[in-house]
């Protein structure tokens, strides 16, 4: 077994008397797609914004690339290659698509405080952003205002950005949220070939898309995971079916 | 490549600008010259405020501590001068000066200290909390000046001959009103690169969506925290200009209704446009002699004014003219 890029041990979130996470331990290893799935407020956005460091855990600790990253904030963690998708997206509204994309070059060129040189004739962000845009098929929407794209198109953005910062693992809360079967099919079959790039925690409703791309799967119920394991075991897994998917599935 | 609205808009008050007070020359009609300097000082007070409030969202209800802070430098500075008093002899002799340069450096310096100073402790609030400790922080500066007798005080500082400048009669109205001009050109200048550079595009960022900036890994607070300390330079450099434009300063240049003004500026000309706080200041002003002279109540009208800027045109006089921005 390789080893995990991100891991999480014994990680708990308590708000009042509602455990969010619940002695979560997971991890991701390079090259995978595992798949975070559960019933709505079983705690998945909740453990992407531990991982993201937009919350702070109680207890239990998160190793990313081999490094311990409890008391890092989310600029720190960005910093070192965590890239996440909201699940609403959260974009520029007035900036241009092109513009979205290229605030998140400049974070990754780590030259920020650049007084005089006008941002838009800067070849070293223009350029990588565009082929961020070319790779999500939104390319000809560049010069539009964020604000006025379609909302499967904002998913796209949100995608464009993150593959903009280069990371090292991709934190994806539900990329499918409000997109057509069509739209859903596109994502999935592009998600397919990003594991190469970078390993993908995929928190997503779409059991097509989860049954079609995970590698594995962990199953999240009242803030515990209560099994992890291929789609065949997951799908197999009698208080999985119990808990979560059904009688259908 | 044609021309936008916008453009055509900002020259057309560009050149209004300048031609009002040569015409006045020639009319020999000197206090419209006065009122022509007043407009580019408040300006660039305004472009100074323009930059967090517009382009980084920031609501700060006390520029007029830089405002007073670039004043202060000038009276302080002056008054030493010609008094023929050293600011400090031991350990080593600070005198005073006359000269606009050298005041502009100290307002610049001394204002930028303060403003890191002030942004450290307020930028880490937001909304409401962010106005009312920029206010405060006005307030104890306003309240410092009025009890501090070596500066005159609640009845402020003369500047009895104005501070000079190379090359130029700054006692002449024109050329007083020209490196005042000069002066706003350069701040509008620089505050229109700025907005364009990577730091232009991270403030913005900042004011749409700081959640985003976290995400993808840049600290707004630093962004704003720089903006803050810029805007508060360009808010004293127009301080200096003021307070030798009356050759008085006073801790009315502190005082939260200063604050207030220097906002109906960008508010009125329009919030985040190159222009706006040159549009905002030039209406002030002939709002205020206009109606000023036919009825003391004139502020009256401009709050209705005011009103309807803010409930209907939130691009102030230059969105109105130039329609929406189309983006950043």
């Amino acid at each position: 077994m390789p080893d995990a890029i991100l891991s999480l041990s014994h990680i708990t979130k308590q708000f009042g008397s509602l455990l969010a996470s619940d002695d979560v331990t997971l991890d991701l290893r390079p090259g995978e797609i595992h798949a975070l799935i559960g019933p709505n407020g079983a705690g998945k956005s909740t453990l992407i914004k531990q991982i993201a460091g937009e919350i702070k855990s109680d207890s239990g600790d998160i190793h990313f690339n081999g490094q311990q990253i409890n008391e890092l904030d989310a600029v720190a963690r960005s910093r070192m290659g965590l890239a996440r998708t909201f699940q609403v997206s959260s974009l520029m509204p007035e900036f241009s698509v092109l513009q979205n994309v290229m605030l998140a070059r400049q974070s990754v060129s780590g030259k920020v405080f650049r007084f005089f040189r006008p941002v838009l004739g800067d070849k070293s962000l223009v350029e990588p952003a565009m082929a961020q845009l070319e790779r999500v098929g939104l390319a000809n929407r560049a010069q539009m205002r964020a604000a006025d794209i379609s909302h499967g198109e904002r998913r796209q953005l949100e995608m464009a950005v993150a593959l903009a910062l280069e990371p090292k693992a991709f934190l994806l809360d539900e990329p499918m949220a409000g997109m057509g079967p069509e739209g859903s099919k596109r994502l999935t079959g592009f998600l397919d070939s990003l594991r190469a790039q970078a390993p993908i925690l995929l928190v997503e409703h779409d059991m097509d898309a989860v049954f079609a791309l995970a590698d594995r799967i962990s199953v999240l119920v009242y803030g515990r995971i209560i099994a992890t394991g291929t789609v065949d075991e997951i799908r197999g897994n009698e208080d999985v079916k119990r808990a979560y998917l059904g009688e259908e599935a | 490549m044609t021309m936008n609205r916008e453009t055509l808009i900002n020259t057309i008050l560009a050149v209004a600008f300048v031609a009002v007070p040569v015409i006045a020359m020639g009319m020999n009609e000197p206090f419209i010259i006065t009122l022509a300097t007043k407009v580019a000082i408040f300006a660039m007070a305004g472009v100074g405020l323009n930059l967090v409030l517009g382009f980084g969202g920031l609501v700060s209800f006390g520029h007029a501590a830089f405002f007073g802070i670039g004043g202060y430098a000038a009276g302080i500075l002056a008054s030493h001068a010609l008094n023929y008093e050293p600011i400090m002899e031991s350990p080593f002799l600070i005198e005073g000066t006359t000269q606009m340069i050298v005041i502009w450096i100290v307002a610049l310096i001394v204002s930028a200290l303060v403003a890191l100073a002030i942004g450290a402790i307020t930028l880490r609030t937001s909304g409401v909390y962010f106005i009312m400790i920029t206010l405060a922080f006005a307030q104890m500066i306003y309240y410092f000046a009025i009890s501090w007798p070596a500066y005159g005080g609640e009845d402020g500082l003369s500047i009895y001959v104005r501070n000079g400048f190379p090359g130029l009669n700054t006692l002449d109205p024109i050329s007083f009103f020209a490196l005042c001009a000069v002066m706003l050109g350069i701040v509008m200048l620089f505050s229109a690169i700025l907005i364009r550079s990577r730091f232009g595009l991270a403030l913005q960022g900042a004011r749409q969506n700081p959640q985003r900036m976290t995400a993808v890994g840049i600290a707004p607070f630093r962004i704003r925290l720089v903006a803050f300390v810029i805007s508060a330079m360009i808010t004293a450099l127009a301080g200096a200009l003021y307070a030798d434009l009356n050759r008085f300063v006073s801790p009315t240049m502190l005082s939260w209704h200063m604050s207030g003004e220097i906002m109906i500026f960008v508010i009125l000309g329009g919030v985040g446009r190159l222009f706006g706080p040159l549009a905002g200041a030039a209406l002030y002003i002939i709002l205020e002699h206009l109606l000023g002279s036919v009825w003391e109540f004139w502020q009256l009208p401009l709050g209705v004014l005011l009103l309807i800027v803010v409930l209907f045109a939130r691009g102030g006089l230059v969105g109105v003219l130039a329609g929406e921005r189309k983006h950043a």
